[in-house]
């Protein structure tokens, strides 16, 4: 049972996670090397207690909120839209999948540069065509602006993925609960609602993995300001150890996040499990 | 059965869903059209949809000043090269487990999968030392180690619901007809597994190309994918719209075309198996 | 050739015994139908015989050599599965020549071969077409057409149409059965179906919980069944099973009469009252109320002439009477 790819991840786990711990107890700036000493939970306590982190946490919690409820919403929507028969559904879908295989730093720069810019970008323009004043999404709404962009990222998962549930409805359910005199909002309610359930409780463990690690949207639109306004906890983490080389601060705000991390992961990890058997 | 509807009721879904679809291309098509014009049509108020000189100099630009084919190259390599080496690595693993399943491959498995959901920050750090340490930032052979290792849950999970879903009957059914061991994989168990292992292939190059946190940290010129070089733009060069978006249109189009294939697959990867 | 011979054949899966000590054999060219509720071993037995699974002790021999530990592909079986275990990615023809390509036979031959059993099972216009584009009484025609060509000893089949419709069902019943005819090879054949195995088999052998419940022709177990078991579950509709007072009358702690062995007569011992009556126009089925017994069936030739709530006397015929004692055992 001990394969190459079961050691391989082992070691991918435990070598670089034990380090970041030992890191986590550890004086260490990478601008005084040799100084290293260690101090405890102080770089917990500095990491926990600094006004960024809480701003960071609350970021994350929006900016993974945000996505969430836009991604659910329109991809509940969306879903039950592509699902009903029209001309050109092929074309529809992959013109709805088409932003999920776009890099993330493509994707933000675009949106930065030829849709928020506040001269030349696009809604500027749409602005001044109806005599509104441009508004200048990243610098006044940060986060908003970066909770835009990634919803859009992944909306077409969402979509996608509750598309396919809802195609694997039985027709004759739908039929009978007709015949029983439901109407529509009922029949979505009591029977195609319960039966996404699971999809959307996965699309929403999924995307929670990966939005809590929203990293190059952050990057190339804001660099996570002004001030903190936009930064979340994997970008925070970022600014400490590779911006500001303090190795102990970043290792021990790694930590916290992968404790974030785990919270979420628990869940997921049960949902899957029980697929597993059945 | 699909339900009959009317025409008109046809017609209005159509419409609206239409709308909707090219709204959510839209940023898409934008930089695609964006990238035919020049700088100066590109940032033209009001600006105009088709009716612009249709233009190939900021191709012919991108190429030219920056290393635009490296990177391209880089991108290629990266995302190929972790996807094979991972499904090299996967491809037993997943097999023994779908078809001698001992009683701890569940466990096995669910461990795996807890690995993908360890945040990249948490190791941010040693990984970052290390590579210093061992001379393999911005090299691509580093970030072909780091990719396959990301991935390789996913690899491993993917091929592992393939291959369960060959059927245990088939396998007897060759053994009845005398094939051997050697037999049973040449010529029943790879022909029938091959399908599964394009769509995690096809997944996982995809997954690699977009991959934009390892791939911005441990790169900065010789290594760096296209993800790093788009985000070179970000600093004031980004304001010459036509060369960004010709930059962004070479970057996606290879992986929107490849994603289109593998709509199916995606969502069975993506969920590991949990919907299909 | 084709006989086969179980000793003392067990087999354990962790700690549940699935098949207790059983001895049977089965001779050269007949039809065998192992029969049993779903969970009985009946399929496990099979897989045994064709050593997909491994016995926990006993021994087999087939053909009077000992083929315990030789590997399923040795053993000269050829087999047919429930899901028809088709290769998806090979055409009919490669399907049904896989197992002489693994025997490396001459390709001329193979072709030969193929085509000779594409022509008995009328296949031979699907030949280049893929599974997946037959129909369900084709596939398993397919499968059969696999099992053919290698020209077997033996013949094992998995409930091989409890995946067809009603129709095709039968039909395929009757094309198996003129198979057996034409080839006059052993075949196993396991089915939960009473009525496959009455019509199909030469041999019936009942399986209760692993254990053998009695070996016989369909005939000798419909006539004499040696258990309550058995007489229940052969024949259609179900024996009627009567215990306490009515069946003491006739020196026995239960008895059984078949529907179609109770007359009804002005002067008949018991009387009832008609319930549902089902015409099936040949025969008719009367559900008859009987003070004190669970209803009984009887079986009417054409028409019966009564209708729902009519009183009626009925007679069981006294040679047709099944005697058990108070273990289920038949009383001779």
């Amino acid at each position: 049972m001990l394969s190459p790819a079961v050691l391989l991840l082992l070691g991918w786990m435990i070598v670089p996670l034990s380090m970041t711990i030992y890191f986590s107890f550890l004086s260490y700036n990478l601008l005084m090397p040799g100084m290293e000493q260690f101090v405890g939970f102080a770089n917990y306590e500095f990491f926990l207690t600094d006004p960024a982190f809480f701003e960071a946490l609350a970021n994350t919690l929006l900016l993974v909120g945000g996505v969430l409820v836009i991604t659910i919403v329109g991809g509940t929507a969306l879903a039950l839209l592509l699902d009903q028969p029209m001309w050109g559904q092929g074309i529809v879908r992959i013109l709805v999948i088409a932003p999920f295989f776009v890099m993330p730093t493509v994707s933000a720069l675009v949106w930065k540069n030829m849709f928020m810019n506040p001269v030349n970008g696009l809604f500027a323009h749409l602005a001044k065509g109806v005599g509104l004043e441009p508004f200048d999404f990243l610098s006044h709404a940060p986060l908003f602006s970066i909770i835009l962009i990634v919803a859009w990222q992944w909306l077409p998962f969402a979509t996608l993925i509750l598309l396919t549930a809802l195609q694997s409805l039985d027709q004759e359910q739908l039929e009978a609960s007709e015949m029983d005199g439901a109407k529509f909002g009922s029949r979505f309610v009591h029977i195609v609602l319960p039966h996404m359930s699971r999809a959307i409780t996965v699309v929403i463990l999924i995307q929670t993995i990966f939005l809590l690690s929203v990293f190059a949207e952050i990057l190339v639109t804001t660099n996570g300001g002004p001030g903190y306004a936009s930064t979340n906890i994997t970008y925070l983490v970022y600014a400490q150890s590779l911006l500001q080389f303090d190795v102990g601060g970043g290792s021990a705000g790694g930590i916290v996040a992968v404790i974030l991390a785990n919270i979420v992961a628990i869940f997921l990890m049960r949902m899957i499990g029980k697929n597993l058997e059945a | 059965m699909a339900r009959r509807v009317s025409g008109r009721r046809q017609l209005v879904v159509t419409l609206i869903a239409w709308a909707i679809g090219l709204a959510i291309f839209f940023p898409i098509l934008w930089t695609i059209l964006t990238s035919f014009k020049t700088e100066a049509e590109a940032i033209a108020s009001p600006p105009s949809f088709l009716a612009f000189e249709w233009t190939l100099e900021n191709y012919a630009e991108v190429n030219s000043r920056s290393n635009y084919p490296l990177h391209f190259m880089n991108s290629v390599i990266i995302s190929l090269g972790s996807t094979l080496l991972g499904l090299l690595i996967a491809i037993p693993a997943a097999w023994s487990m779908a078809f001698v399943p001992a009683k701890r491959t569940k466990d096995i498995l669910m461990w795996m999968l807890s690995t993908k959901m360890l945040p990249p920050v948490g190791v941010l750090i040693p990984i970052y030392l290390m590579f210093r340490d061992f001379g393999l930032l911005d090299t691509r052979i580093g970030l072909v180690v780091v990719l396959t290792l990301i991935n390789l849950p996913i690899i491993v999970w993917m091929l592992f619901t393939y291959f369960k879903e060959i059927p245990g009957e088939i396998l007897e059914a060759a053994r009845m007809d005398g094939a051997s061991l050697w037999d049973e994989v040449v010529y029943v168990l790879t022909p029938m597994a091959v399908p599964g292992i394009a769509s995690t292939l096809l997944l996982n190059v995809i997954l690699a190309w977009n991959e934009a946190f390892w791939t911005l940290n441990l790169t900065a010129a010789k290594a760096a994918p296209l993800t790093a070089f788009i985000a070179s733009y970000s600093s004031p060069e980004g304001l010459f719209y036509a060369k960004l978006s010709a930059a962004s249109t070479l970057a996606i189009a290879p992986i929107l075309i490849l994603g289109w294939f593998s709509q199916k697959q995606l969502v069975r990867g993506l969920t590991f198996g949990a919907v299909k | 050739m084709g006989k086969i011979s179980l000793r003392q054949v067990t087999k354990t899966f962790g700690d549940v015994e699935v098949i207790p000590a059983l001895d049977l054999d089965i001779e050269d060219g007949e039809f065998v139908v192992f029969v049993g509720p779903s969970g009985c071993g009946k399929s496990t037995l099979l897989r045994l015989i064709a050593g997909l699974e491994d016995v926990t002790g006993g021994h087999i021999e087939i053909d009077g050599r000992p083929a315990t530990d030789v590997p399923p592909a040795k053993r000269g079986l050829a087999m047919v599965f429930q899901s028809y275990a088709l290769y998806p990615h090979m055409s009919v023809r490669k399907n049904i020549s896989f197992p002489l390509k693994m025997a490396k036979m001459d390709p001329a031959e193979q072709e030969r071969r193929v085509n000779a059993a594409a022509r008995t099972l009328n296949l031979t216009d699907y030949l280049d077409r893929r599974p997946g584009q037959l129909s369900g009484g084709q596939r398993q025609r397919v499968a059969i057409g696999r099992a053919i060509v290698r020209e077997p000893s033996a013949f094992l089949f998995d409930e091989p149409l409890s995946n067809l419709d009603a129709a095709l069902r039968v039909n395929m019943r009757l094309e198996i059965s003129e198979l057996h005819q034409s080839l006059k090879t052993t075949m196993i054949y396991v089915t939960h179906d009473q009525v496959e195995a009455m019509t199909m088999a030469d041999k019936i052998v009942v399986l209760r919980a692993g254990r053998i419940e009695q070996v016989g022709s369909p005939l000798e177990l419909y006539r004499a069944p040696r258990n309550l078991f058995v007489a229940g579950f052969i024949g259609s509709p179900k024996m009627n099973v009567i215990s306490g007072e009515k069946a003491a009358e006739h020196g026995a702690h239960t008895i059984g009469i078949r529907p179609e062995h109770l007359l009804l007569a002005q002067d008949g011992a018991w009387s009832g009252r008609v319930g549902v009556a089902e015409h099936l126009g040949s025969d008719t089925f009367l559900h008859v109320h009987v003070e004190g017994l669970d209803p009984l069936t009887v079986r009417v030739q054409g028409e019966a002439g009564v209708s729902h709530g009519d009183a009626v006397r009925l007679s069981p015929m006294p040679e047709h009477l099944h005697r058990f004692d108070e273990n289920g055992l038949a009383v001779r």
